[in-house]
């Protein structure tokens, strides 16, 4: 078990061992979560640059929570606060950010590649916390880890990925973490937004709920985004609601001990009824709680530290 | 006294006139004559050209000459040395300029700094549409008397068919060409490539071949109508090709171009999201880049053009969103478009050759793109064989933005000579 990246750009060109050592740490750092001072000195000293330029509360949230767990100290930035605004590219913020001599910069942006880009031209570590419609690794990670807790293994379940799949970074980072664990992949919502050529990323395609959901093991909910799409994609939220809105009666479906899962901010009684986000099947904010240790496992693998160490400091 | 040249021992290749031989080639007071007095060649210049390739000089329908105003990008005096550098004599520039060249007076501008700065001919396109807006028709009469040789809106395409169809009929009293740069502009909305399973993986924003397709079907059904000449440029997917093949069976005034990048390269390109393999029309499948190479083959795409455009690396190092459309093609064009047609897909160096000199000149009826005694002497010695490096010394553009940038291509521009002066040789300009 070892960890030699610098950057944390997505979840594709990680190996399943890799994703494994990641959850190995998280449960390390999940079992600090539990005492009663929640909070270990391993990045003492370093600064993390969380530069934020897309909104975002919940991401925005962990990363800073983990970083000061990990007792980094943390600078937040958002674009409407920078020289964005004046037309300063993201090459030159970054440049400019390392002249200040961080260590680490957390990237959110809504261009897919943004934080590939970013890892080539500056030398610290970048973690991808969503570019665009392409990647948002932690996300993924958090999900799994969720999942492993519940499933005990993820090989040969069957996770179903539900809502709007093509503007999504969230499907497509678990889409890639959960087959490279092993796990039977079904995308499904309309096909406006689950186009079939997701099947060239070894899922399933399916545009009928019920199909999508008879003995699936977890759901994973999407947000549909009103910010991403164009209105084009399909007629209303009222009819998606109708169509894959997922409420009690549709959740008989799965399996009797799945598990309902959404990355948030849920919108209530669209893609998922209120009762059911609250139900004992939710796991929404298992998945929230969840975020820090593995984000905490992200930093502290990225910034070199080792795993040996962690155990014997975590004992 | 007259100026006479002797180009020695060269492999002339004139597909127009069915040549192909190893001969000498005559030049007097700038245009190729059968032959020279004894006096006339004792006093030539000789060049030796054993071993290469004499050609006609290459016509290039297409390029961005960004003047006036995008001159950080390209001038047409650097667009020109860009020319000379991959073998071209004759160019034709698009009017996506600031100001867009919509009226007489810009089209004077571009004609005074083409004679003021340019090492090779170069011929303006004006627009199909005031402000290239696609609202109201540019004044194309005195654009024609300007001197345009085309009408293009390109870099944007005319939505309104309404509005087509009376462009190409107006055209048509000036016996002008429409080029068009096919793309429905609702269906590719923020789209960065081809819509496909790289996009999909990486997240980017898809570009449906269909709304290539559903253009070129449409300007082909107005050629129909009015008779016009419609030329669809660019063309990157297999559709298109196919509705181009339809059409011409019918034999609708329709004629189109493939560009070296859509005959070489795929959307794979862009794994790792490079800025430099980003254009429009977006690089697509394997499966179009093979229906391109077979229209060029038999027929139904006419030409080879590059779409050069040229952006700063400031432009392109960026996020790829954000990153401009375009690549340069100039000086890549000859070693790429051999690289694919010739040694990948098997045509003869001739055939490739006619792709890049009469062809185009016939259409947009220029007399250029030959060797035949009385023409201007617009000459390529190019050596087929020859290897170069794609570097800051090869690239005599401004700007840099060639996904070929570090390579090593095959296919080498040896010396261009325009009017019987060289201004090309040994990889410099020669002033």
């Amino acid at each position: 078990m070892e960890w030699t990246r610098k950057d944390l750009i997505g979840i594709e060109p990680l190996s399943r061992t890799e994703l494994e050592t990641i959850f190995h740490v998280s449960s390390a750092f999940k079992r600090i979560l539990d005492r009663t001072v929640k909070k270990v000195p391993v990045l003492r000293g370093k600064t993390i640059v969380n530069l934020f330029l897309e909104p975002s509360t919940r991401t925005r949230l962990a990363f800073e929570m983990a970083a000061t767990r990990l007792s980094a100290d943390v600078v937040s930035m958002n674009a409407d606060a920078s020289s964005f605004v004046k037309g300063e590219t993201l090459k030159d913020t970054a440049k400019n950010i390392c002249a200040l001599n961080a260590d680490m910069i957390i990237l959110r942006h809504s261009a897919a590649g943004a934080a590939k880009y970013l890892s080539e031209i500056i030398d610290i570590p970048v973690i991808n916390a969503g570019d665009g419609s392409h990647e948002h690794p932690t996300q993924a990670l958090l999900d799994g880890f969720t999942l492993l807790q519940h499933l005990d293994t993820i090989e040969s379940k069957k996770i179903t990925i539900l809502g709007d799949i093509l503007f999504s970074r969230v499907a497509r980072s678990n889409i890639f973490s959960l087959t490279k664990l092993g796990a039977e992949v079904t995308v499904a919502g309309p096909a406006t937004l689950v186009p079939r050529s997701f099947e060239s990323m070894g899922v399933k395609v399916v545009h009928d709920l019920k199909t999508a959901l008879v003995d699936a093991d977890a759901v994973m909910l999407l947000r549909i985004q009103h910010e991403r799409q164009s209105s084009t994609h399909f007629p209303s939220l009222g009819e998606y609601t109708s169509v894959f809105g997922l409420d009690k009666r549709r959740a008989e479906w799965l399996k009797p001990e799945a598990i309902i899962m959404h990355p948030g901010p849920i919108n209530r009684g669209v893609e998922i009824d209120s009762d059911l986000a609250d139900s004992d099947r939710s796991v929404i904010l298992e998945q929230v709680a969840n975020g820090i240790a593995t984000r905490m496992a992200v930093l502290y693998l990225c910034s070199g530290g080792s795993i040996t160490g962690l155990e014997n400091s975590t004992k | 006294m007259s100026t006479t040249r002797i180009i020695k021992n060269g492999r002339i290749i004139d597909p127009k006139n069915l040549r192909d031989e190893v001969a000498d080639l005559f030049i007097k007071d700038g245009i190729l004559v059968e032959s020279l007095s004894d006096q006339e060649a004792k006093d030539a210049l000789i060049t030796d050209a054993s071993g290469l390739v004499v050609c006609p000089g290459l016509v290039d329908v297409h390029v961005h000459l960004r003047e006036p105003g995008q001159t950080h990008k390209e001038t047409i005096e650097t667009g020109s040395w860009a020319a000379a550098a991959g073998g071209f004599t004759t160019i034709v520039c698009m009017p996506n300029t600031n100001p867009p060249a919509d009226t007489a007076g810009t089209i004077q501008h571009i004609l005074d700094a083409a004679n003021r700065s340019a090492v090779v001919h170069v011929y303006p396109t004006g627009c199909i549409t005031q402000g290239r807006l696609g609202e109201k028709l540019a004044p194309i009469g005195s654009l024609k008397r300007a001197g345009v040789v085309a009408i293009t809106d390109d870099g944007d395409c005319v939505q309104n068919n309404e509005i087509m169809r009376r462009a190409l009929e107006y055209c048509h009293m000036f016996d002008l060409p429409i080029m068009d740069h096919c793309q429905d502009a609702a269906m590719t909305q923020d789209a960065v490539m081809n819509e496909g399973e790289w996009s999909i993986r990486l997240g980017l924003k898809g570009w449906p071949a269909a709304a290539e397709d559903i253009i070129v079907a449409r300007n082909a059904q107005l050629s129909e109508m009015t008779g016009t000449h419609v030329h669809m440029q660019h063309i990157s997917s297999a559709g298109a090709v196919d509705i181009m093949r339809r059409a011409k069976s019918r034999n609708v005034n329709v004629t189109a171009e493939a560009t070296p990048h859509h005959l070489a390269l795929t959307d794979e390109r862009i794994k790792d999201y490079d800025t430099n393999s980003k254009m429009n029309p977006p690089l697509r499948t394997e499966k179009d880049r093979q229906a391109l190479i077979e229209g060029i083959k038999d027929g139904t795409l006419d030409i080879v053009a590059t779409d050069h455009a040229p952006h700063t690396n400031y432009e392109k190092d960026r996020e790829f969103d954000y990153a401009p459309f375009g690549i340069l093609g100039s000086e890549t064009c000859f070693a790429v478009t051999q690289q694919v047609l010739c040694k990948e897909a098997g045509m003869s160096l001739n055939d490739v050759i006619a792709l890049l000199t009469y062809k185009p000149a016939e259409l947009i009826k220029l007399s250029a793109g030959t060797l035949t005694p009385g023409a201007v002497a617009d000459i390529a010695i190019l050596d087929p064989e020859g290897t170069w490096k794609v570097n800051e010394e090869t690239i005599l553009s401004k700007s840099q933005n060639t996904p070929w940038w570090g390579d090593v291509l095959t296919g080498k521009t040896i010396q261009t000579i325009v009017a019987g002066k060289t201004v090309f040789e040994n990889g410099t300009i020669v002033a």
